[in-house]
């Protein structure tokens, strides 16, 4: 990017500079740290100048906002065009409390919706399955049928506001509820919108809310991608997602290369099976995290932007709508300390703000108090709050990707592509993401990497405020969320007086033909359908796909 | 030689949070002690049994969902029913100050929530176990 002459000319200039001016003053006044490292030791230098980023090629590295390879963002007009959308995700208790705090978000200012579903309902058992004992509603709303689902949307307009659901094993059957809760609103399927995660390789990875066996899996996956582009063309049919790999303890470079790793995985599966890259892509979208390392987190969503255009190109990507990596970001749920809560707002501020300066398309800023609890209703006020004032009151909205052209970031996401494609590498050589998984070498590394970051805080190489610095002896005062305690029974009820009243004849068909279609390769969902719209429940519909793909038992690994 | 503490780490439940579980797991390994994790998806039932398979001196029990005044709970009761005295329970995970004193009260030893240094897991099991 610079001249030769130039170059040389500035790289004698940065020696003397470090001979000099730089070490005299640190020998009189020593640095803070020996070695400066970032969360995923990377050695970070004490000046970025020219001669760091001189590799790059301006047009063929960068170029600009809109244009390949999208480093700099995927819309030439950003956010100056349209802000990202504030996106909060919710959900607890029974249908009826969290509908009312989706109309109290809303009304808040929020401009799309994102739905937390207790555990009963991310492992596919109905709420009064024994499995499903204590979790009612704990960290998410409980929904076994299209009858909740109804409940839940009561009154949003699906019509105008876009929806991401975090479901991953039975994510179709979820999506089900939801196109058939539209239809039955009168609403057609083709202008509904949203995302579902239905991400399994993070589950295996990292999050654990897996069910069924990998080829299944990625199966109904496939079916997804196919059913969507020709029936549910607004709909995201994936969210591959980094978030939950970060979560369980990776570095930002794992995160990136790993949630990259899964995106080309689900894309060689789907052409596998025939269907056309320009078709789908389109339709794939993105989940990262935003942890404490400012610019290493931006340099993170810069990276991926590229690294996607790059591979997607790579793998036979025509179409310019294939290449472009769409992603949310939701701030670090790990880095909250449970000790003074009300300091995660500041923490949050600074996350969603280098989500912002990486270009995310929408956004979940972290409630204060989700150390201790799910959010009470002021926390997560203040925090879709914290999001509205970085997008309406800061001014980095102003011109697209404002930290572009700095040597630091530009080197940092140059570093990370690099040691992203190093780990491509080295999973290919254990066979492929899904070997990979089996022989627990995700797992592994994300162990290492969440032991490591505890040992530094415990040892306070690394400070947390509030927990290993600037300690507090205080009782934790924060309103904690109190739930309807009459909401399971509610549940519970409703399940029994649907499965009295629901057409059993249609239902066994329905649920009869599944099994069937399961057993061969048709895609599945609008077999799903049936079952959903026949008032199936989500075990039921689960309990099929249990019996004809098995389940999954994961390696133990610590 | 001296007895080895010997620890079983479990995941009650459904909640596949297993970071601070592993995490904890290694540090009371480093710390000399025998860990058995009994991996995700773990019935009191299966806790209990294994920690009487494995002939264990603690239970540690790890949970982010929420839904540790149901399951915690389950698994003192059960070492209860079963006439085990002898082998602690801790626990921890997301839990409200509030609900402390009634795990503890439950048979719940030690309660550790987030931000708590490995030490001190380490230093609560070292000065309460029973043998």
């Amino acid at each position: 990017m610079f001249e030769k002459k130039e170059l040389e000319k500035i790289k004698r200039e940065r020696a003397r500079w470090e001979k000099t001016c730089y070490l005299r003053l640190k020998n009189k006044y020593p640095e803070r740290k020996e070695k400066f490292e970032n969360l995923s030791d990377v050695e970070i230098k004490n000046v970025y100048g020219p001669d760091d980023i001189s590799n790059l090629d301006y047009l063929k590295d960068f170029g600009f906002p809109g244009v390949y390879p999208f480093l700099r963002g995927i819309h030439a007009t950003k956010y100056r065009g349209r802000l990202w959308t504030y996106r909060q995700f919710s959900g607890f208790g029974s249908a009826e409390e969290t509908n009312l705090r989706y109309k109290y978000l809303l009304d808040h200012g929020e401009t799309g919706l994102s739905v937390a579903f207790d555990y009963p309902t991310l492992y596919g058992y109905d709420t009064d399955h024994p499995m499903s004992r204590g979790e009612f509603g704990k960290c998410g709303v409980a929904i076994s049928s299209l009858k909740d689902m109804e409940i839940l949307f009561d009154g949003i307009p699906i019509d105008k506001v876009t929806t991401s659901m975090t479901i991953n094993g039975p994510a179709s059957i979820v999506w089900g509820f939801y196109i058939a809760m539209a239809e039955n609103r009168g609403i057609d399927r083709r202008i509904i919108g949203g995302t579902i995660q239905n991400d399994i390789l993070k589950e295996y990875i990292a999050q654990k809310s897996f069910i069924f066996p990998p080829e299944p899996s990625m199966r109904l996956i496939v079916d997804t991608f196919e059913f969507g582009y020709k029936e549910i063309p607004r709909w995201n049919t994936i969210s591959i997602s980094g978030y939950h790999i970060r979560e369980a303890g990776s570095t930002a470079i794992q995160e990136l290369a790993f949630t990259l790793g899964d995106g080309l995985e689900y894309v060689r599966w789907a052409v596998k099976r025939g269907l056309n890259i320009d078709n789908f892509a389109p339709r794939l979208s993105f989940f990262f995290n935003s942890h404490n390392d400012f610019f290493e987190e931006i340099a993170k969503y810069r990276a991926a932007r590229r690294i996607w255009a790059r591979k997607m190109k790579e793998l036979g990507a025509k179409k310019s709508r294939s290449l472009l990596m769409r992603f949310h970001t939701q701030t670090a749920g790990c880095t909250l300390t449970a000790q003074q809560p009300e300091i995660n707002i500041t923490r949050v501020t600074l996350q969603g703000l280098a989500a912002v300066l990486g270009g995310t398309q929408s956004l979940h800023t972290n409630s204060m108090d989700e150390a201790l609890a799910l959010p009470s209703e002021k926390a997560a006020r203040i925090a879709l709050r914290t999001q509205q004032i970085i997008a309406e009151e800061s001014g980095v909205t102003d011109t697209v990707d404002p930290l572009g052209g700095s040597y630091y970031i530009e080197w940092l996401t140059d570093k990370m592509e690099e040691e992203t494609y190093k780990y491509f590498d080295r999973v290919d050589k254990l066979g492929g993401v899904i070997p990979a998984i089996e022989k627990g070498f995700y797992q592994r590394e994300i162990a290492k990497a969440a032991y490591k970051y505890q040992k530094e805080i415990d040892e306070k190489r690394r400070i947390i405020v509030g927990v290993n610095k600037y300690k507090m002896d205080e009782p934790i005062e924060i309103p904690i969320l109190k739930m309807d305690e009459k909401g399971e029974q509610r549940q519970i009820n409703r399940l029994k007086k649907l499965r009295k009243e629901r057409n059993k004849q249609k239902l066994n068909r329905n649920l009869n033909r599944l099994k069937k279609a399961a057993e061969g390769d048709e895609n599945l969902m609008p077999f799903i359908l049936d079952c959903v719209h026949s008032y199936a429940t989500l075990g039921e519909t689960c309990q099929v796909f249990r019996n004809v793909f098995g389940e999954y038992e994961e390696p133990v690994i610590y | 030689m001296e007895h080895k503490i010997r620890v079983l780490v479990a995941k009650p439940g459904l909640d596949g949070h297993d970071r601070g579980a592993k995490v904890v797991a290694r540090a009371l390994r480093d710390a000399g002690m025998e860990v058995v994790y009994t991996g995700l998806h773990q019935t009191a039932e299966m806790i209990v049994e294994a920690a009487i398979q494995e002939d264990v001196d603690v239970i540690g029990l790890s949970l982010l969902s929420g839904a540790h005044m149901t399951l915690f709970i389950d698994v003192a009761d059960l070492l209860k029913k079963k006439n085990i005295d002898d082998v602690i329970v801790v626990g921890g995970g997301i839990i409200p100050e509030e609900d402390v004193p009634k795990l503890k009260k439950a048979g719940i030893a030690g309660v550790f929530g987030p931000g708590t240094p490995c030490d001190d897991i380490v230093d609560f099991i070292k000065k309460n176990v029973k043998r």
